[in-house]
């Protein structure tokens, strides 16, 4: 009760945060030259004068910056994100229709990320300083200095191009309708590639984390007793070690839920995915503010809910957290 | 020199593919019924109907579902499409067009000529970018029978330039699902577009793709072959080759490739690179000046500019071989109006340009600066990105400073059509057949403030402005011609815009399509005799 009562200040506070990121937002993209109607008219190829003043009016572009944001800012308090003027449609809608493959791509990645960093980084642990150490630490730091994008780009040229086994791009196969199961089957195919790309460079992450916190729990006393106890090494590890060692991989899950989205943008584009990521640039070059900030709102939404999770795991794996407050 | 190479670089690219022969090396063949074909879309659009926005992004898909009054054959001629005929009255004021019988919209509804004045009177001469100046003087389109429509103007319009210009401002919509149907602009069905092409529109999922399937009931016989069309939506350029290397896409259009792309995938033999049937889709990289910069409004400044930059050189060493050295704003693939003389062309002769700058006024002051100017490059690709920095070093040499200043194309179009922040500029002008189409506006003066691509240079010339006025209306096809004659000499002599490098786009297409790159906009047009061999 007393993590919810905890996590339920933390949400409370979350968000006056919410309001002064969604305005920072709304004030930088102010900043750079052009609105969505120059956007348009790029993408047109032209039109006159009169029509870019129609649809200024249109889109209310002709308002002072002051009245722009305060209609904002009182469109989200009743909960309406406005209307995209790239897509013609609902800033909700087209947010749902995006989210999907951000999820799926983030869940897989960061499960992926979390499950082979945890074990990799036990491995390491437990074989410090052996070749076993050394092999999983230098593939470490390789994932981590290789660039999203490049990786991306070579996983390609090998996976796709030159052993065609898994497809370049996109979230599935649209020239032959697939439905049920073949066609989740087909989803996982293509998201392979951008799973691996996305998750091996936060792999690398935990598994180093993982194997620091592991070698410091190693040697701390209650390790040390238990083993003076009998108690045999699986068991060791397991209820000792791993619970205590987990820790700071689940803070590191709540800092990157956010980061996360940001590296998206890169690999959603490589491999072409219609993710949120993509949308988000796609409406900073188009000037689209209301989905711009319709991504950022929700965005946010989804680093709270991840770290009310995270939250609540940690008190489950440390009973002190609790207490403590 | 670079002339040659091209050719010989593209007749090799034909040979792979025999397009430049397709009747002679086809004609044994049997058109494939079936298959999809899966097209690189590289930037989605707002709306997919063509008789609102003219520009290839919508053409690309909404040409293959809605059709035009007339579009260009091989050769470049005009063709009736939803038009079997056409006539104009002596005065140039009256052109009667006489429809296709039996012509079905997607949903099943006939299509009329109340189809084409609706569209006309409120979509073009309203709405459509470049439609609006075109159609400027029209004032009725009258309905006399259901299969004839009689466009009236003011002025007179020259059937010449409404032919050619029809092929991509000329797209039908129908009627019943817009009229009284609130906000043109805002009807859903420019998102799912209805037309009587020979595909019909399926699905559109955003960032993912645009489908279009076969029209059963299409009127030209044994059209379409192919099933499917599909678009896929792909905005990393190196994404899309990866993607037609691995088989997932079969055509990239415009240019959607990078350069280095392309010249690695034209050793393929699975694929035809080739400008080949982008013929209408010329376009040139354009210097533009800012004439309220004192420096730049004396010619011996502009000229000295123009003689400062090494064309050759840069277009060997950075474009390739499917750029050339350009001599006007009427570019050398428009066989209606490429002029005999273009008037002056200037060659890069550094000695030149340093002499005028000195003879201006404009000495080298401290470290041999004379003067420093901000250049904006427009964001539309790498070819004008590389330019700006070539522009930048070269002038330094002749003692000019150049600033680059990179923006998106929102941030471009604000800052040097709407703001006039900038001395200098460079892009893209894309010529669409006619001069009077959507060239001359870069050179008449009293453009109004804010739209894009116009004479926003501060540059104001009556002789210039008598030609453009006089050209628009002028009836006779061979004075027409003589016309933009002087149009381009003058436009080199004075030089508001200079257009030192003519480029057609570049197609990238597998070597299994067939009956493609047939007519000189190919990419816009309906593919209804494209299909795909095993």
């Amino acid at each position: 009760m007393r993590v919810l009562a905890l996590a339920g200040r933390r949400l409370a506070a979350s968000i006056p945060t919410l309001f002064l990121i969604l305005i920072g937002v709304f004030l930088l993209l102010q900043l750079a030259p052009g609105d969505t109607v120059d956007a348009m008219m790029a993408q047109m190829g032209g039109g006159d004068a009169t029509t870019a003043k129609q649809l200024r009016e249109f889109y209310g572009l002709d308002l002072t910056v002051g009245a722009q944001l305060a209609n904002y800012l009182w469109r989200l308090v009743r909960l309406d994100l406005g209307f995209s003027a790239i897509y013609g449609k609902p800033v909700a809608t087209v947010i749902a229709e995006r989210l999907p493959a951000t999820l799926l791509l983030m869940t897989a990645s960061l499960s992926l990320a979390f499950f082979f960093g945890l074990i990799l980084g036990v491995v390491a642990a437990r074989r410090v300083n052996r070749w076993q150490d050394t092999l999983i630490s230098t593939l470490g730091l390789v994932f981590y200095a290789m660039p999203t994008f490049w990786f991306g780009l070579m996983a390609i040229v090998v996976f796709a191009i030159y052993l065609q086994w898994l497809p370049a791009g996109g979230y599935e196969d649209i020239t032959v309708g697939l439905t049920g199961l073949r066609r989740t089957l087909d989803i996982a195919r293509h998201l392979t590639l951008p799973t691996l790309t996305l998750g091996l460079f936060y792999m690398a992450i935990y598994l180093r984390i993982m194997r620091g916190s592991m070698l410091e729990v190693l040697n701390l006393d209650f390790v040390r007793t238990a083993r003076a106890k009998g108690m045999d090494e699986t068991r060791v590890i397991v209820r000792h070690v791993l619970r205590n060692a987990l820790l700071p991989m689940v803070t590191l899950i709540g800092l990157q839920a956010g980061t996360m989205l940001g590296g998206s943008v890169v690999v959603e584009s490589v491999f072409s995915l219609p993710g949120l990521g993509r949308l988000a640039y796609e409406s900073v070059v188009q000037r689209d503010l209301n989905t711009l900030l319709g991504i950022v709102f929700v965005s946010a939404l989804l680093v709270i809910v991840v770290n009310f999770i995270v939250d609540l795991l940690y008190a489950r794996l440390d009973p002190r957290i609790t207490t403590g407050t | 020199m670079d002339m040659t190479r091209r050719a010989a670089l593209m007749t090799s690219a034909a040979i792979a593919s025999n397009v430049l022969f397709p009747m002679r090396s086809f004609a044994q063949e049997t058109p494939r019924k079936g298959g999809v074909f899966t097209v690189h879309y590289g930037a989605e659009q707002r709306q997919l109907n063509p008789s609102l926005q003219a520009s290839t992004g919508v053409y690309i898909i909404g040409g293959k579902i809605q059709e035009q009054l007339v579009d260009l054959d091989a050769a470049g001629n005009p063709v009736g499409v939803l038009a079997t005929s056409w006539e104009a009255a002596p005065d140039g004021k009256t052109i009667t067009f006489k429809l296709r019988p039996g012509v079905t919209w997607h949903d099943g509804k006939p299509f009329t000529s109340a189809d084409v004045q609706f569209t006309a009177m409120e979509m073009w001469k309203k709405i459509l970018n470049y439609g609006t100046t075109l159609q400027l003087f029209l004032t009725a389109v009258d309905t006399p029978d259901p299969l004839t429509a009689v466009f009236r103007y003011e002025r007179p319009m020259p059937l010449a330039l409404l032919l050619r210009a029809l092929p991509d401002l000329g797209y039908i919509s129908p009627r019943h699902l817009y009229e009284d149907k609130g906000d043109i602009r805002q009807n859903p069905v420019n998102l799912a577009p209805v037309g009587t092409g020979p595909f019909k529109f399926v699905a559109y999922e955003r960032g993912q793709h645009v489908i279009a399937d076969r029209n059963p009931n299409y009127w030209r016989q044994n059209a379409p072959h192919l099933d499917r069309i599909v678009w896929r939506v792909v905005t990393d350029r190196a994404a899309a080759a990866a993607q037609m290397e691995a088989g997932q896409i079969h055509y990239s259009p415009f240019s959607g490739l990078t350069i280095s792309d392309s010249a690695r995938l034209s050793k393929d033999p699975r694929f035809i690179i080739s400008t080949k049937g982008n013929e209408g889709n010329a376009r040139t990289n354009t210097v533009e000046f800012n004439f309220r910069r004192k420096e730049l409004a004396d010619i011996r400044v502009r000229r000295a500019i123009a003689h400062a930059l090494n064309i050759p050189f840069f277009i060997e060493n950075f474009l390739g071989d499917f750029a050339k050295r350009g001599t006007g704003p009427v570019p050398s693939v428009s066989t209606d109006f490429y002029p005999a003389d273009n008037g002056p062309q200037y060659p890069y002769d550094k000695a030149t340009a340093i002499k005028l700058l000195d003879e201006a006024g404009f000495k080298a002051g401290a470290g041999g600066t004379r003067f420093s100017l901000r250049l904006l490059p427009a964001p539309w690709g790498e070819d004008i990105s590389l330019f700006a920095t070539f522009i930048q070093q070269s002038l330094s040499e002749v003692g000019i400073k150049v600033e680059v200043v990179r923006t998106d194309g929102g941030g471009f179009l604000k800052q040097v059509y709407n703001d006039w922040e900038f001395d200098l500029a460079t892009g893209w002008h894309q010529y669409r057949n006619d001069p009077a189409v959507s060239t001359t506006v870069w050179y008449r003066s009293g453009q109004p403030k804010g739209a894009p691509w116009t004479n926003q240079w501060g540059w104001t010339d009556e002789t210039m402005d008598k030609i453009i006025d006089d050209a628009a209306t002028e009836v006779d096809v061979a004075k027409r011609k003589t016309l933009y004659g002087d149009f381009v000499r003058r436009a080199n002599t004075e030089l508001p815009i200079w257009t030192p490098i003519e480029q057609i786009f570049l197609t990238a297409i597998t070597a299994k399509a067939r009956n493609h790159s047939n007519t000189p906009r190919w990419g816009s047009s309906s593919w209804h005799d494209l299909w795909l061999a095993e």
